[in-house]
């Protein structure tokens, strides 16, 4: 389903005369807008027109001649995005920052400053996110090659149609994944510490009070990014006054493997399969939204069979994982274990159909552009038929009654973590984080892609903006999901599970499509720009586990630093999508 | 205990002192310890971690190994299972990890990134291969292996341990393979320090200025 035009409900060309232009080049939609007068007509854009919801913030690179910010903003009571876009010379690109008015944008700021080298002026701590300090270059630079450079795009001719090639290590000088800049002299160099960035930016934004005229030393702590519970290789300063946590930096990109870079060399189908190692837990949503994506691109239908087994997949997919996000959550509450095998007696089975359907426990690698790649058997519809009519809500009616009212659980999530509705939407929180505060924002029925406008299924929502609420939302999603996946297991017809010719080398015509889906940990968000090759021009991923941490430090402050475990956990985060 | 996994075979002993006796040499015993109980370090990187939880939960159920015991410090572990992409950002921890670990140790390298750097290993902050800095002692293939995989590459690690002699294991050796690796640094690139006059060979030389890089 192709979402209806954005531009048409609201003209800014009108509101800004001579500063907004619409976006003419075909296939892309939207407004540019004039660099120099951007925080005016953002500021416009979210306190007029009420977009309150900055999605998505991203660069794109149109070597030889420009750079370029994209901007997707929503509104929180649902509708499509507004776009807009700033255009800047690649020499010199700086953009003013629209941190302040969104909060939300600063850790992918940070991201495009990093990757591609845009500053943003205004910016309270523009330093790189995923590569350390001193790492020389700006990755996603079309003209930056990495040390293991064979080709611009895939296939390589080496591989097809040649069918030899050299080991990237026979190629390369120092036979090794290794740049040094030429003149580097390795024993003259000398070692800083590259996260001191961090904890200077700590010191910057927090100082300690001294109140009573006592001076009290302030701490910093690391956790991680070997921690068990940090849930992989994330890794936090926490500055703490006593046991009190007065200041946090996430500090990020130990799992930063070039998703995007990889992706861009990719032909599009080649790209289905790295989704899938985005967030390893859900790979059926991710592959989801990057279907989309391409999709909205194409301009294809998808077939109504197919539509159907993507509705199911992705629902059980989200079962799993807040079955498993309570077995860790209780983890990191000390319940060592027994929840979380609880939780991974139900994964299982859940695992064992996306085995039967797409031939993988968690690497699925299973949607086509127009549909997906294997046809349900009868056997395994009846197989989750039972599973959702019998033996799932009855596991779930277990965990509610071994876990919600649980004096423990209770009393370490009851007004713990608080966050405001304001400052969720601020900080661009999308999913069950969202819906904690009270936001009962679900794309699923905001703005609704797929079929999803066909089932009933109410969007859960609880207002108290705490830890014990994010519990709950989980609780009710899942009862949800189980909900959708019956009544599509009721509606589901025979016929192809393809709308078009499976094949491996697509056509996608030039322009660029957002493509976004409500995962288990949030907005979910494909940015795809073609040039009409065979490879994605850009690729980019609006990863919910990277922008839900924004508030991760407002969450924690005046928390205790053993709650910060806990906080952490219920935010849901996953390493291979937060670092990509 | 089995006496047959602990008795030398070709000695006899009488039948009313077998469950008291037992004829034995000193490295059986002593890998028969070790081989019983592996304690991993509870250590993941990426997706095949996901994996490595899935096998030590019910279904698969790593405890009828005796590797269950998943330790969060590195103090208390024999085997580090590297379940993932190796980063340049995180090899510095991993090789501190490593370091700290007592000896005996082992590595498993699970998966294809752990291995050779896998779907990644084009990445500019991927290292293609965790054995460019450790010694590894089984590698599993798969992305991500399955559970059974993971499972058969750890029996592979106790028949190797099987097979071990306290007078050749390494740790009990002189020289550079007993000492603690050293801690690779962040510089413009991962410099591993052991390469120190290969990279400035390579970079104070002439071919070096042909790359051009922004
Ligand atoms: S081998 Fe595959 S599953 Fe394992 S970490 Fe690498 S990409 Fe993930």
């Amino acid at each position: 389903m192709i979402a209806p035009d954005s531009t048409t409900t609201i003209d800014l060309v009108a509101r800004f005369p001579s500063v907004v232009t619409p976006d003419t080049r075909p296939g892309y939609s939207g407004w540019i807008v004039d660099p120099a007068h951007l925080t005016e007509v953002a500021t416009a854009i979210r306190n007029e027109f009420s977009y309150d919801l900055l999605s998505s913030v991203t660069g794109v690179d149109y070597y030889p001649d420009k750079m370029e910010v994209v901007y997707h903003a929503y509104r929180t009571t649902g509708g499509p995005a507004l776009v807009f876009k700033v255009q800047i010379p690649r020499h010199n690109p700086v953009v003013p920052s629209v941190t302040p008015i969104w909060k939300g944008a600063e850790l992918q700021e940070r991201e495009a400053w990093d990757l591609l080298g845009i500053r943003f002026e205004g910016h309270p701590d523009l330093r790189r996110i995923f590569m350390w300090e001193g790492f020389a270059g700006h990755p996603l630079r079309k003209d930056w090659k990495e040390p293991f450079y064979e080709e611009d795009v895939k296939p390589f001719k080496s591989r097809w149609p040649e069918g030899k090639h050299l080991p990237a290590e026979m190629r390369t000088p120092l036979q090794d994944n290794l740049f040094f800049p030429p003149g580097f002299d390795p024993e003259a160099f000398s070692f800083q510490d590259p996260d001191q960035a961090a904890y200077e930016a700590l010191r910057r934004q927090h100082r300690p009070t001294d109140e009573d005229g006592i001076q009290t030393d302030v701490i910093i702590i690391n956790m991680g990014p070997q921690h068990p519970s940090t849930h992989g290789v994330f890794r936090a300063a926490v500055m703490l006054d006593g046991e009190t946590i007065i200041g946090l930096k996430p500090i990020v990109g130990y799992l930063h493997r070039n998703h995007e870079k990889i992706g861009e060399r990719n032909t599009f189908l080649q790209n289905m399969p790295y989704t899938d190692r985005l967030d390893y837990f859900n790979s059926m949503s991710n592959n989801f939204g990057y279907a989309l994506a391409v999709e909205k691109l194409m301009g294809i239908p998808v077939a109504e069979r197919a539509e159907y087994i993507r509705v199911i997949m992705a629902e059980l997919s989200r079962i799993q994982n807040h079955l498993v996000w309570f077995g860790m959550m209780l983890n990191d509450l000390g319940a060592m274990y027994t929840p979380a095998l609880y939780a991974f007696e139900e994964r299982e089975l859940i695992l064992d159909i996306f085995e039967a359907t797409a031939g993988s426990r968690m690497m699925c690698n299973y949607f086509r552009f127009g549909g997906v790649a294997r046809d349900v058997s009868e056997d395994t519809l009846r197989k989750i038929h039972d599973l959702v009519h019998d033996r799932l809500p009855r596991k779930i009616d277990e965990m509610d009654r071994l876990l919600t009212e649980n004096e423990v659980l209770v009393s370490r999530l009851k007004g713990i973590g608080y966050l405001s509705a304001e400052d969720a939407i601020r900080t661009s929180m999308t999913g069950p984080m969202l819906r904690a505060s009270g936001v009962p924002y679900d794309i699923r029925r905001a703005d609704p892609y797929s079929i999803y406008d066909r089932f009933e299924f109410d969007v859960a929502c609880h207002p108290e903006g705490d830890m014990y609420a994010r519990y709950q939302v989980r609780m009710d999603e899942v009862r949800e999901s189980i909900k959708i996946i019956k009544q599509a297991l009721k509606q589901i017809p025979q016929g192809p599970i393809m709308s078009v010719k499976p094949s491996y080398q697509i056509k996608v015509p030039p322009g660029e499509a957002y493509g976004r889906v409500e995962a288990p940990k949030g907005e979910l968000g494909f940015y795809i720009v073609s040039n009409g090759q065979p490879n994605p021009w850009r690729y980019h991923v609006r990863a919910p586990s990277l922008i839900n941490l924004t508030s991760l430090e407002m969450m924690c402050i005046g928390e205790k630093i053993a709650d910060f475990v806990a906080i952490l956990g219920a935010v849901d985060i996953v390493l291979g999508e937060l670092d990509r | 205990m089995n006496p047959k996994d602990i008795n030398l075979p070709g000695y006899e002993i009488p039948e009313e002192l077998k469950h008291v006796i037992a004829i034995t040499a000193l490295d059986r015993l002593y890998n028969w310890g070790r081989r019983s109980s592996v304690w991993p370090l509870m250590f993941g990187l990426a997706c095949c971690a996901i994996e490595m939880i899935a096998t030590q939960a019910a279904r698969y159920d790593l405890a009828r190994f005796g590797m269950e015991v998943m330790r969060p410090t590195p103090r208390q572990a024999d085997l580090m299972i590297v379940a993932g992409t190796v980063t340049k950002k995180m090899v510095p921890a991993i090789v501190r990890l490593y370091n700290q670990m007592p000896e005996p140790k082992y590595v498993l390298a699970m998966g294809a990134c752990a291995s050779s750097g896998g779907p990644f290993k084009e990445g500019y902050n991927v290292v293609a291969g965790i054995d460019k800095f450790l010694p590894v002692d089984v590698y599993v293939p798969g992305c991500p292996p399955t559970p059974q995989a993971l499972i058969n590459g750890l029996i592979l690690l106790q028949k190797k341990i099987d097979k071990e002699s306290i007078k050749q294991v390494r740790w009990y050796r002189k020289g550079p393979d007993s000492v603690a690796i050293p801690i690779p640094v962040l510089g413009p690139d991962l410099i591993d320090t052991r390469r120190i006059p290969d990279i400035k060979a390579h970079t104070l030389s002439s071919t070096s200025k042909t790359d051009d890089q922004s």
